[in-house]
């Protein structure tokens, strides 16, 4: 680490690198407080945090216009926040109130905002699959130009809706990203233990498409491998299977202890020790794009508005109770 | 007024929505080279061509889920099963994609979505092929289930399914794609959600829906011949249910007689038994009877099929009990 900063080499770089580290920070501590929230019984139901992902949500979405579409299954809150939800919208959400960004009908695994393509989190593993190469379906119908990229734990591998799916994107040239976070775990049960091909990038060759594997706790590479998926699917509509290697620091959901029965303290020890947020702010620490007091500026900054979405939450109201037969059909 | 084949009513339906609106397009198993398992979609590729008329593998809840991705996207897709038993393989995006995706959405998200095939049993198919499906589907909010029984009905319900912003299931009928019937010219529409007296009567109210109006007409003459003036109310839509004219009906016959393609047990007819009792009982003479398929899978032996299934005979016989004729 150097002392005296030194100029960045490349501004745009410098600019980005900066917004990325800020973003994986603002979830880790936006999800820091939902942890707490949930333990005072602010939060209720199932409540999956994405604490040790951060790269995966923010390097992949860096690489997206903003009007591309987004998919996630129901570990979503960093996908929805760095897709342009604002915290108090998302915390709202999670407290089930009417300000929440789906008017506290959806929740934790439920978080939706069409205007900005944020096109859910959706709770049956896999089943969200295919809704992300309908999404690509009617952007290539329609001439639109956008991507989406559906994003889906390794777990969902094991579902009939992934491999119907990537069938038919790849017959039809979807410009569809599925993402699959292989965080190793699908609740407690072990990938290999369950999965014949523990190599999720192998399952491209049964559809023809391509396919990369990507470290996921480095930002920078999951931006990149998700540009070059990007200009696949926006230039050419051929859709790409990314599988993006990374853990979560955190158990299955909230009532899942921190390293549980399945995995070991080292283990996750082990993994924490490749921090994608560490590894980021070293990394600008030594290109010196930011020094130590830059960051804890950062994060106080971040601090506040978490602290901000909270407390907007909190005193926000419930829905009205008229709310409960709305939103069943339109008119 | 052109007396057309329930198969191509429907076919006209889809012709002229897609016609009407270039975001309509058609999924399914067959039904673009094949032209459609049940000739539906006949003609429908040489005029749209293969971007709005999608032949699909054999992968329903795949091709289900990308329609309803397509929905959420701004598209109006039509889903074909090539019948709602294999619809079974994409409940879950039905049920858990299609109907939940405005609600927990907030309001974000509207579903315009048909799914349509044929529902209930043909001839001989035996147990997997030969299954009525509407209790399920009527059972879940943020779903409209339509059923219809004639070409005309067929017709005007599949225009406003399609031009519906909400997911609409079509139930379509086997042995209803032959039968012929008068259509109106020109842009006919049904709404959702009205019932239709298919014919009148002031004794005894038979409550049908889809292949059971036949049986229900049927019934009818057979009761005429023994001077018993019977009803017949065509539901025609299961969600939203038309109560208002079920209970017009029955104030008016005192006696009612549900008939359906279902099983029994938590079967639409229960629901229909459930609104008489708690807002027609002052009205009523007799208690309300059933005639649905026996309660077991349906067997391939044509005799055993026959037996299992409602019959004029069945309501006949159901109708004259409520009329204590036996």
């Amino acid at each position: 680490m150097t002392a005296t900063a030194k100029p960045p080499q490349d501004t745009a770089h410098a600019e980005l690198h900066r917004k990325m580290l800020r973003q994986m920070l603002l979830i880790r501590r936006f999800e820091e407080k939902a942890a707490e929230a949930y333990a005072l019984a602010k939060i209720g139901g199932f409540c999956h945090l994405y604490i040790g992902q951060e790269a995966v949500a923010v390097g992949a979405l860096a690489a997206l216009r903003d009007d591309d579409y987004v998919i996630c299954s129901y570990r979503e809150h960093g996908q929805a926040l760095i897709k342009g939800i604002p915290s108090n919208a998302v915390m709202a959400e999670l407290f089930g109130k009417a300000t929440g960004c789906s008017k506290g009908k959806g929740g934790s695994m439920h978080l939706f905002d069409a205007k900005r393509g944020f096109m859910g989190g959706h709770g049956i593993v896999g089943a969200h699959i295919p809704l992300g190469a309908g999404l690509a379906f009617a952007s290539k119908y329609l001439d639109q130009g956008k991507v989406c990229v559906c994003f889906f734990g390794e777990a969902a591998v094991n579902i009939g809706a992934f491999h119907e799916t990537l069938n038919m994107a790849s017959v039809w040239k979807l410009p569809v990203i599925f993402l699959c976070e292989n965080n190793r775990y699908g609740m407690g049960t072990a990938f290999e233990r369950v999965a014949a091909v523990t190599d999720i990038v192998e399952h491209a060759c049964s559809y023809d498409m391509a396919a990369e594997l990507v470290d996921g706790m480095n930002v920078l590479t999951v931006y990149d491998a998700t540009r070059r998926a990007v200009e696949r699917a926006r230039k050419h509509s051929h859709p790409t299977l990314l599988e993006v290697r990374t853990y979560r620091f955190m158990g299955h959901s909230m009532s899942d202890p921190l390293h549980g029965v399945y995995r070991t303290k080292d283990e996750v020890e082990e993994q924490k020790a490749r921090d994608p947020i560490t590894q980021l702010a070293t990394k600008l620490k030594d290109d010196g794009v930011i020094d130590q007091a830059a960051l804890d500026a950062m994060d106080a900054e971040i601090h506040a508005e978490v602290d901000e979405a909270v407390k907007f939450a909190d005193e926000s109201p419930d829905p009205d109770p008229d709310e409960l037969y709305n939103d069943v059909l339109v008119d | 007024m052109a007396t057309l084949t329930y198969r191509d009513a429907l076919n006209q339906a889809l012709r002229e929505e897609m016609q009407r609106d270039p975001n309509v397009f058609l999924m399914g198993e067959e039904v673009g080279v094949y032209q459609g398992a049940y000739k539906v979609s006949r003609g429908l590729l040489e005029e749209f061509g293969p971007k709005r008329i999608v032949d699909t593998p054999i992968a329903e809840l795949g091709f289900a889920g990308i329609g309803v991705g397509a929905a959420m996207g701004g598209l109006r897709p039509v889903i074909e099963f090539m019948t709602w038993n294999f619809a079974v393989l994409a409940l879950d995006q039905i049920v858990n994609a299609a109907a939940k995706m405005l609600y927990m959405s907030g309001g974000q998200i509207p579903m315009p979505i048909v799914f349509r095939g044929p529902n209930g049993a043909a001839l001989q198919l035996s147990s997997q092929h030969s299954q009525a499906w509407e209790s399920w589907l009527a059972h879940i909010p943020g779903l409209k289930v339509v059923a219809p029984a004639t070409p005309a009905d067929a017709k005007g319900l599949l225009k406003s399914a399609i031009r519906d912003n909400n997911p609409v299931m079509v139930l379509e009928g086997e042995m209803l794609y032959n039968i012929k019937g008068d259509v109106p010219d020109g842009e006919h529409i049904v709404p959702i959600g009205k019932a239709d007296i298919k014919r009148e009567g002031s004794d005894v109210t038979l409550i049908c829906h889809s292949k059971t109006v036949t049986v229900a007409l049927k019934a009818a003459e057979q009761l005429a011949e023994q001077n018993v003036s019977a009803e017949v109310v065509d539901l025609r839509s299961l969600r939203p249910l038309d109560e208002a004219a079920v209970l017009e009906s029955v104030a008016k016959t005192n006696r009612a007689v549900v008939v359906e393609e279902g099983w029994p047990q938590a079967g639409i007819g229960a629901q229909i038994v459930d609104i008489i009792q708690r807002d027609a009982f002052d009205d009523l003479d007799a208690p309300v009877q059933r005639v649905t398929q026996a309660d077991v899978p349906m067997p391939y032996n044509k005799f055993l099929e026959r037996a299992a299934k409602s019959s004029p005979e069945k309501v006949v016989a159901a109708a004259r009990r409520v009329l204590y004729l036996e």
